[in-house]
């Protein structure tokens, strides 16, 4: 592959991603202000000193959306790979193991997807100690089970092809049959799913800190600092637009890479057709 | 050549050119059909044949002005009547679709709408068009399932597509396109898909169908035996242009062109039948199987194949002949009787095999397309089985790898290339290589060449003969051709409706005294004689009701 084959729209996703990492790695050196640091007036107008403004408590919203980037980007990008790899797990072994093995999987699925997801979290968040890491793993749990859906559902159609038979006459293992004959003619229905899944999880993150359930002040994160200057908006302070727009920037940026690779996987030489 | 002067469709120097997008080149032009003329008189009946890419099918297509995925007429005149319908406006060509020309496709059962009745769908055409009235269509509809051998024709039209069977819906089809009365009807292969034993009641239906309504058509098949009793001329085409053209007689008796004498004289004997047939490498003892839900497909069946021989099994579809083979393969496990290999007991599951035994019976498919991962390349495909039976790794598996490309005689550049970038014929070889990469004493072949062109699948064969001698492979060759059956077994097997009706030495199970059904199926072949069908339907009871 050449660089020069990569299209622009992917370029501008790249470049999003790339300077979200950037920021989320760097931010003490390259915010202007500390992350919790009052450097004026509630909610003070953007100049040449503060570039988006000041918050609701008087805090820079450029330092703070910059240290967001490290919460945001960890905690969604986390909770998305893990359920994506514990959703395309277990969807996977039903869909090649059949029997009693997919009737209990996709059983206890449709009850986890029965209770309402945000209620789910809320209750388990609750019980559970405040630690970003159980935040990341129920977020995961959670977004898993619409994963499994729609891994069992494109798994089923490739489990009953020829060459799947072919390998077990073979004698493979299932390990072999899921990862190499199954996953690679999945990949492009399952890495769309990856790109709007992330913007999902974006969103729930910011929806469980609106509630209180996610990131704990003073940490910055960006539905967090949504929440925080939501008051604003009823004065005419544009404060909350900002970390909103950074939330859907990031996720446009993802799904604009994401967009160009489904291309790349299903024109690969060799791919289905209908992939 | 035939009279112009009063042909009804008669095509001139037709170009049709599509454009095509390999990945990562500039977009290319392609030539599908270049320069083909031909003339069609009233009532006559010309068959078009050619390997699949030969543009048969879209010539057949230009007829009705119209072009297939992206395929665009270019150049020439089809005239129809003296009309270029190529000039005709949309509007035109409307009235011309459905009314004057009609097409019958090759697969109707993904032709009609499993929505509709069949009797709505068969007037549809000639009703919209406003050629009769709805009562007037049901009463030509009625007369035509006469015509065409139906049964219960006053209420055939009230079934739906999923309550009658294929070959009985291919009629309907036919039904379909002579409603309106058109003058000229497109066949696009359409007794490919049938067993033989349907095929040849369709055939008889279609022909009569014809002469009872006088109206023209192009026949477009692969089978010169098919063609050879519809037709009054014949066009053989390649790569999308004209090669022979001529009556059929001249086709088939004095064929002036090579590739048409390959055409005619494909797939002689080429393996005598062994002489000793007593020394069983497989033994299938009384073997019955069913489905979980109770469905008995295989009622006590019991043959043999010995060590460097060819057992074919032959039967139409449903006949239990590809649920044998995985029985043998342990997919489904007999519910009686044992099965013997090398004079063992086999292990009747899959899961309890022992790599071995895996490894020592191997199975070709007959569709390599969906039978190899689109994701793996050539490499990948034939060095599996090398690494998981023999632990084969880097330069030993690649070295091992060009040998056996070597051996099904293709070069070492298809290494890297994926299944998608072969053609059909390779495809199939590399799905041979990947089984003989096994080492195996036992090749499963379950209709291997039925999806391919003639010439292709006559390549393939003379490979499988020929590694048969080299490595003294044995091999269960399933197929409900039985010209194959004649040039290459050892033993038949016939299979009807999960028993074995027959079984023995070929000389033996092919020669009378016959039992009804092999009897049926081989009288049911079609053979490369002029007048063949009738012969065979004044012998033969017609028996076209129950299909």
């Amino acid at each position: 592959m050449r660089l020069r084959d990569i299209p622009i729209t992917a370029w501008i996703g790249i470049f999003g991603i790339a300077l979200a990492l950037f920021c989320a790695l760097f931010a003490p050196f390259i915010a202007p202000y500390g992350e919790t640091e009052v450097v004026g007036a509630v909610w003070q107008e953007a100049d040449a000193q503060f570039f988006f403004g000041l918050d609701n408590l008087g805090r820079d919203i450029l330092s703070r959306l910059i240290y967001g980037t490290r919460t945001t980007l960890t905690v969604a990008l986390c909770a998305t790979v893990i359920s994506f790899s514990l959703g395309i797990i277990l969807s996977f072994i039903a869909a090649v193991s059949g029997g009693l093995i997919d009737a209990i999987f996709s059983r206890f699925n449709d009850l986890m997807m029965s209770i309402p997801t945000l209620i789910f979290a809320l209750v388990v968040l609750a019980v559970l100690p405040q630690h970003l890491i159980v935040l990341i793993l129920v977020m995961a749990i959670l977004d898993s089970t619409r994963v499994y859906r729609l891994g069992r559902a494109v798994a089923l159609d490739v489990a009953v092809m020829e060459f799947v038979e072919a390998a077990k006459l073979r004698g493979e293992g299932t390990a072999w049959i899921i990862f190499r004959e199954i996953l690679p003619n999945t990949l492009s229905p399952l890495l769309a799913e990856f790109g709007l899944r992330f913007a999902f999880a974006i969103l729930f993150l910011s929806t469980l800190s609106f509630l209180g359930l996610g990131i704990q002040p003073p940490a910055a994160d960006w539905g967090g600092m949504v929440k925080d200057n939501k008051d604003g908006i009823i004065f005419g302070v544009a404060a909350a637009l900002v970390p909103g727009s950074a939330i859907a920037a990031l996720a446009i940026c993802v799904n604009l890479v994401v967009d160009w690779l489904l291309k790349r996987t299903s024109s690969l030489k060799g791919g289905r057709g209908d992939a | 050549m035939p009279d112009t002067s009063s042909s009804l469709l008669s095509i001139r120097n037709l170009k049709i050119e599509a454009t095509s997008y390999p990945p990562g080149e500039p977009p290319k032009r392609i030539t599908i059909v270049d320069g083909v003329s031909l003339d069609l008189q009233k009532g006559k009946v010309l068959g078009l044949i050619g390997e699949s890419g030969a543009g048969k099918s879209t010539i057949g297509l230009s007829a009705l002005a119209y072009g297939r995925g992206g395929a665009e007429i270019t150049g020439g005149e089809v005239n129809l009547n003296g009309t270029n319908i190529l000039a005709l406006g949309k509007d035109g060509i409307r009235k011309l679709r459905g009314a004057k020309v009609c097409y019958v496709a090759q697969s109707a059962a993904a032709a009609f709408n499993p929505a509709h009745k069949l009797g709505d769908q068969v007037i549809e055409a000639s009703v919209k068009h406003g050629l009769m009235s709805k009562d007037e269509a049901r009463k030509r509809a009625l007369y035509l399932f006469k015509v065409l051998g139906l049964p219960n024709p006053e209420t055939f039209g009230d079934r739906y597509p999923h309550q009658v069977s294929g070959g009985q819906l291919q009629r309907a089809m036919t039904a379909m396109a002579l409603c309106s009365n058109p003058e000229l009807i497109v066949f696009d292969e359409p007794t490919t898909a049938l067993d033989v034993t349907t095929q040849i009641d369709v055939l008889a239906a279609i022909k009569h169908a014809i002469e009872e309504t006088h109206t023209a058509a192009l026949y477009i098949t692969h089978d010169l035996a098919v063609v050879a009793q519809i037709s009054d001329d014949i066009m053989v085409l390649r790569h999308g242009k004209m090669v022979e053209y001529g009556s059929v007689k001249h086709i088939i008796e004095t064929p002036s062109e090579d590739y048409t004498r390959a055409l005619v004289n494909v797939r002689q004997e080429m393996r005598h039948e062994a002489p000793d047939q007593s020394k069983a490498l497989l033994k299938v003892d009384n073997v019955s199987a069913q489905y979980s839900n109770g469905f008995k497909v295989l009622h006590n069946v019991s043959l043999h194949l010995c060590k460097g021989q060819t057992l074919a099994i032959v039967g139409e579809s449903g006949s239990g002949k590809s649920t044998l083979a995985r029985v043998i393969t342990g997919l489904l496990p007999p519910s009686e009787g044992q099965i013997t290999f090398e004079g063992k007991p086999l292990t009747p599951t899959l899961k309890k095999r022992s790599r071995d035994e895996l490894r020592r019976i191997q199975l070709i498919y007959q569709m390599a397309d969906t039978a190899m991962n689109p994701r793996q390349t050539v490499r990948d495909i034939i060095g599996r089985p090398l690494t998981f039976y023999y632990g084969l790794r880097g330069a030993a598996k690649t070295a091992r790898v060009k040998e056996l490309l070597d051996q099904i005689e293709m070069s070492n550049g298809f290494i890297d290339r994926y299944p998608a970038e072969l053609s059909g014929g390779q495809k199939q070889r590399v799905a041979i290589a990947r089984a003989l990469a096994a080492k195996p004493e036992l090749i499963l072949c379950d209709e291997p060449t039925s999806a391919l062109d003639p010439l292709v699948a006559e390549g393939i064969l003379k490979l499988l003969m020929k590694l048969q001698e080299e490595q003294q492979l044995s091999y269960v060759f399933i197929t409900h051709d039985i010209a194959i059956v004649r040039a290459i077994a050892d033993s038949v097997a016939v299979m009807h409706r999960g028993k074995l009706v027959r079984f023995g030495a070929k000389s033996q199970a092919l020669s009378p005294p016959f039992d009804d059904y092999t009897d049926l199926l081989l009288k049911s072949v079609p053979e490369m004689e002029i007048g063949w069908l009738e012969k065979v339907l004044t012998t033969r009871r017609m028996e076209s009701a129950g299909n």
